[in-house]
């Protein structure tokens, strides 16, 4: 694997940096250099988020750009279609099934998409899941980034252990055996 | 090598260069600065009222010779502007570094102002990184030069150099003693006629400066072809990097004072010299002024963020492509958090029909749909001088359906000398302090008002009721926010005054809400479908085929819509 472009989409406040920081363990433990790129501030109130994770041999810019990505993680489904224009021809979406209305939609000024997962599928290699009740599952509703990332682990040619390790490096002790159980979730999880 | 955010780098860097004070106000994208070197025990560490305050401390910290740093965002240097021209001419003694946080694209900010001409234009020396381990190595490389040239130095940093992460090897800090601290009147008392022999100085330094730049390594050319050279640094490096690959670069680390020999010795050896910078043709001008032919602004534009896509498409020839193509779905745009009390003052004011010049902070999110109770947001502390001109130029009577509003750490940063202003020259105004004790919006910093220090320690509490009533003003009166009735009475009753008054709406942020109140539901039976709960734009009220719902998820259990229920048809809480 030489050089691998993510992005991660959400809405603030449902934690995307985790997602981010393991991958980034990752970059490391492969020697690679790495870039992961935060949104901090007012748009974390609610809006919508975006974290660019890149790696590779030498990482200048930290952003990826339309059609840069190889996988685009998201948290919930509108921002999954948001997103849709960074994702490289032939790239993969893995999309958590959530829907979180905006407030446009909230106030009936304007609808939330219908069929996204269709939309999304007919662009892309489509990986959805419901990661809540597996999130719960493992004991930890917040344990959703950590089930997608299992998802993406099941993608990608690289050592489980890898993962395993960069999640022990990453996530809180007291989080990480519910984590631990989510990503197994997600890894195992059949499409 | 440990992966850090550009601001943790800094802030790693700063410790190891062995700095004993840390000053800084909160701003978007400098904050976590600060937050970082809080975490290292030895170093004196504050939140300060205002980026002039936290200047002004870390003068003091540096004139006693200790190494110190200011951090701040962009807008901050602005406030922090009287102490950083006259700190130019007192020089340091123990290193002296601001670091400034400038947002193209204003992902956080009123404006996008380019902090590269306060350096021209004090004659401080300014570094600017493009990674993390840049800031680790430059922070500590601007100590070094504050010392050794008697001046305070700047280092530069963007949003995405700030909010990125990438690799650092760490060292260890430095055992440095504290300098000796030496009375010098014409070094530190900047009456005219010392400041007139300060103002030589300063020359004579920049002189030295500029002659000794060659050999401080601050300026890197990367021979590639010799078709095409560009001169840039910080974040533009990278997307240059990215972009034009073929294309030979010369990267400043200085950009202030430009290494002079080595722009010329770069763009003799190339065909064709090309600029690329984020905002201002800073590097453009100067290189101009040289009588070196170049070009990039006329590409680039002075707006927002580069980025790899728009380098490679305008350098071969094309039309600027605009930001990336978004699909046609609705926007999310960030909005009041669910429980928030800003949103009842917002509900109050638009149904009062008020005049409202606000302030910065996460109430800036009143001015938004369906609140959309806003007027004016101008800058920190503007809302009360604002609210006073109105006033001035439209009458009395105007004055009594404007009001101010601004938050309490938004006050003490610089509202205060405005309500002085109001009563000092008898203005009537309004002025309502949302007051949840915190610095909301970049990420709960503790503030005069809170009753905690940087680190969680406990610290003496501002009494925004004494404080107001000592200034003089007449009406002063603290309402729960969410006592609807209460806070409309307050409202109207204060601005109908024939005086000054301030209104202090005070409640807990309600992410620092730790007590759970069940969420609410609707009684679909009860419920009259007559909309009036979804006009207080609460993220977990939602709109559907048969009325209104609550999202259980995102409520709170606040109680603010069972309030304007007519028919107590929201159920639930407690």
């Amino acid at each position: 694997m030489d050089a691998l472009n993510i992005v991660i989409v959400g809405v603030g406040g449902q934690g995307t940096l985790l997602a981010s920081r393991v991958l980034g363990n990752i970059a490391q433990s492969l020697g690679h250099d790495v870039k992961v790129s935060e949104v901090h501030g007012m748009s974390q109130r609610g809006g919508s988020v975006i974290t660019y994770v890149r790696m590779g041999k030498k990482v200048y810019a930290p952003l990826v750009e339309q059609k840069g990505a190889d996988y685009v993680l998201a948290f919930e489904e509108l921002e999954a279609l948001r997103a849709l224009p960074y994702l490289k021809e032939g790239g993969a979406m893995i999309v958590n099934t959530q829907q979180i209305l905006p407030l446009p939609v909230i106030l009936g000024g304007a609808e939330y998409p219908q069929g996204i997962l269709s939309t999304l599928a007919q662009r892309a290699k489509l990986l959805a899941v419901d990661a809540l009740p597996l999130a719960r599952e493992a004991g930890n509703e917040k344990a959703v980034n950590t089930v997608l990332l299992g998802v993406l682990a099941g993608l990608l040619p690289l050592d489980k252990e890898l993962w395993l390790s960069a999640l022990q490096h990453t996530v809180p002790s007291r989080f990480i055996q519910a984590n631990m159980a989510a990503f197994e979730l997600g890894y195992q999880h059949k499409f | 090598m440990e992966l850090m955010l550009g601001n943790e780098a800094v802030a790693r860097g700063a410790w190891e260069a062995g700095v004993r004070v840390c000053t800084a106000y909160p701003g978007t994208p400098s904050t976590e600065i600060t937050e970082n070197i809080a975490k290292y025990e030895d170093v004196y560490c504050e939140w300060s009222p205002n980026e002039k305050v936290a200047l002004e401390v870390a003068i003091g910290a540096s004139m006693g010779g200790a190494r110190a740093m200011c951090c701040m965002k962009h807008v901050g240097v602005n406030v922090a502007a009287d102490p950083l021209f006259t700190a130019a001419y007192t020089g340091v003694n123990g290193g002296l570094v601001l670091v400034v946080a400038d947002d193209p694209g204003m992902h956080s900010s009123q404006n996008e102002q380019d902090s590269r001409f306060y350096a021209r234009s004090a004659h401080i020396p300014m570094l600017e990184p493009s990674d993390s381990a840049e800031c680790y190595a430059m922070i500590q490389r601007a100590f070094d030069l504050s010392e050794a040239y008697d001046t305070p130095v700047m280092l530069r940093l963007v949003t995405r150099i700030a909010h990125a992460r990438s690799l650092v090897e760490k060292g260890e800090r430095a055992a440095l003693e504290l300098r000796p601290y030496v009375k010098d009147a014409k070094k530190y008392v900047m009456m005219p006629g010392n400041a007139k022999g300060r103002h030589v100085a300063v020359e004579a330094r920049e002189r030295r400066l500029r002659a000794d730049l060659p050999s401080l390594g601050l300026a890197h050319a990367e021979w590639n072809g010799t078709q095409l050279g560009v001169v840039c640094s910080g974040s533009a490096y990278n997307y240059v990097k990215e972009a034009l690959p073929e294309a030979s670069v010369l990267k400043l680390d200085m950009v202030y004072p430009l290494d002079e020999e080595a722009i010329r010795a770069f763009s003799s050896k190339v065909e064709r010299l090309v600029v690329v910078e984020e905002l201002e043709p800073f590097f453009e001008d100067a290189i101009k002024a040289m009588g070196i032919p170049c070009s990039g602004k006329d590409k680039t534009g002075l707006q927002s963020e580069l980025f790899a896509r728009k380098l490679s498409t305008l350098f071969a020839g094309a039309e600027n492509p605009g930001p990336m193509e978004t699909p046609d779905i609705p926007q999310r745009p960030p909005v009041l958090c669910p429980g928030c009390p800003h949103r009842a003052v917002f509900y109050c004011l638009h149904k009062l029909g008020l005049t409202v010049a606000a302030d910065i902070g996460c109430y800036t999110l009143g001015a938004l749909p369906p609140l959309s109770a806003v007027d004016s947001v101008v800058c920190m502390g503007a809302s009360i001088g604002m609210a006073m001109g109105l006033e001035k130029a439209r009458g009395a009577e105007f004055a009594k359906h404007t009001v101010a509003v601004i938050g309490d750490s938004t006050f003490v940063h610089s509202g205060i000398t405005g309500l002085v202003n109001v009563v000092y020259n008898r203005s009537n105004a309004t002025i309502v302090v949302v007051d949840n004790s915190t610095t909301g919006m970049t990420g709960h910093q503790p503030n005069p008002t809170t009753g905690f220090g940087v680190r969680g320690e406990i610290a003496p509490q501002l009494h925004l009721e004494k404080l107001c009533e000592a200034i003089g003003v007449p009406s002063v009166r603290v309402v729960d926010p969410f006592d609807l009735s209460a806070l409309e009475q307050a409202l109207r009753e204060e601005t109908a005054k024939d005086c000054a008054s301030v209104i202090i709406a005070r409640r807990p942020c309600a992410l620092l809400v730790k007590t759970k109140t069940k969420p609410l539901y609707v009684d679909k039976d009860a419920c009259i479908r007559c909309g009036l709960c979804m006009r207080l734009g609460c993220p977990a009220l939602i709109k559907d085929a048969d009325g209104v719902r609550v999202d259980a998820s995102l409520c709170t259990g606040c109680g603010l819509c069972q309030k304007l229920c007519p028919k107590h048809a929201l159920k639930g809480g407690e």
